[in-house]
């Protein structure tokens, strides 16, 4: 119970974050993506600025056995560059450049962004759903 | 109202406060590709009302802002063909990436990974590649 309690505050804070912050405007990221045009750095100070907790958080991670609810902290992925990451964000990238929505912006957008807002979001999970198809074709351990 | 770059700020500051809580209370990276597509693909069954809870305030909290007067409703910046071209790419890139501008940017970055340094550097660029040849084509 508490875990959801947890998990309801966290993705509240996220979308309101996202909301004050202006991410849930394509304008404003395609601005900040805009760097040959009327470019806009208000995304830097968003970065910067959600970036700084997060530093002390990994920071206080790395000295408790567990977390609050107990739940192991997360196993995290060897520090190795490959193919699919590459390949991963540069696709994603183009999309995000093309509407000025990335998956926290577009999902915090579904119930403000009337219809485009819900086109983006179909679009989006039919590319998770896709991907899933194909990953699970692959030879290799398939990586979640 | 306050300048643009205080309200990133101001926001930035809530979104690394809620991965923090996430991270420090549930022991998970928050990372919206993640979250929501281990619920499409079923690689996120075992915890998947934790997903849906977080999913549906991220949703729930800023339509009530809006509908409060707290913020402006989300307008877009491209058509249909393009929203739904753009949404295949954001959707099947960050699950094969295996983060997006949350996961990688956010989580990655703050705990000095060099893959989510790498992955943000390689969508950054690609992002304003992208700017670029929307407005060549005339899609911006």
């Amino acid at each position: 119970m508490t875990r959801l309690l947890i998990a309801a505050l966290s993705g509240g804070l996220f979308g309101a974050g996202l909301l004050v912050s202006g991410m849930t405007d394509p304008a404003k990221v395609r601005g900040w993506l805009d760097i040959f045009g009327a470019w806009d750095p208000t995304l830097a100070f968003v970065l910067g600025g959600a970036v700084v907790p997060m530093f002390f958080a990994w920071r206080l991670a790395a000295r408790r056995p567990a977390a609050l609810t107990g739940a192991p902290m997360p196993a995290l992925p060897p520090q190795k560059l490959d193919g699919r990451l590459i390949a991963g964000a540069a696709l994603f990238g183009l999309g995000w450049g093309l509407a000025g929505l990335c998956p926290g912006p577009a999902i915090a957008s579904l119930a403000i962004g009337g219809t485009p807002a819900l086109i983006f979001m179909a679009a989006m999970v039919a590319g998770m759903a896709l991907f899933g198809l194909w990953n699970n074709r692959q030879p290799r351990a398939a990586l979640a | 109202m306050e300048p643009d770059w205080i309200r990133g700020l101001i926001g930035g500051l809530m979104i690394g406060g809620a991965a923090a809580l996430y991270l420090l209370g549930n022991g998970r990276i928050m990372g919206a590709s993640g979250l929501l597509g281990g619920l499409i693909d079923g690689t996120g069954r075992a915890n998947w009302a934790e997903r849906a809870v977080f999913l549906t305030a991220l949703v729930l909290v800023p339509a009530l802002m809006v509908a409060a007067g707290l913020g402006a409703a989300s307008q877009p910046v491209a058509g249909t063909g393009v929203l739904i071209l753009a949404g295949l790419l954001v959707g099947f890139g960050t699950r094969l990436g295996n983060g997006c501008t949350s996961g990688h940017g956010v989580c990655g970055i703050s705990r000095l990974s060099w893959r989510s340094i790498a992955a943000t550097g390689v969508y950054l660029a690609t992002g304003v590649l992208a700017v670029i040849i929307a407005r060549m084509i005339g899609w911006a």
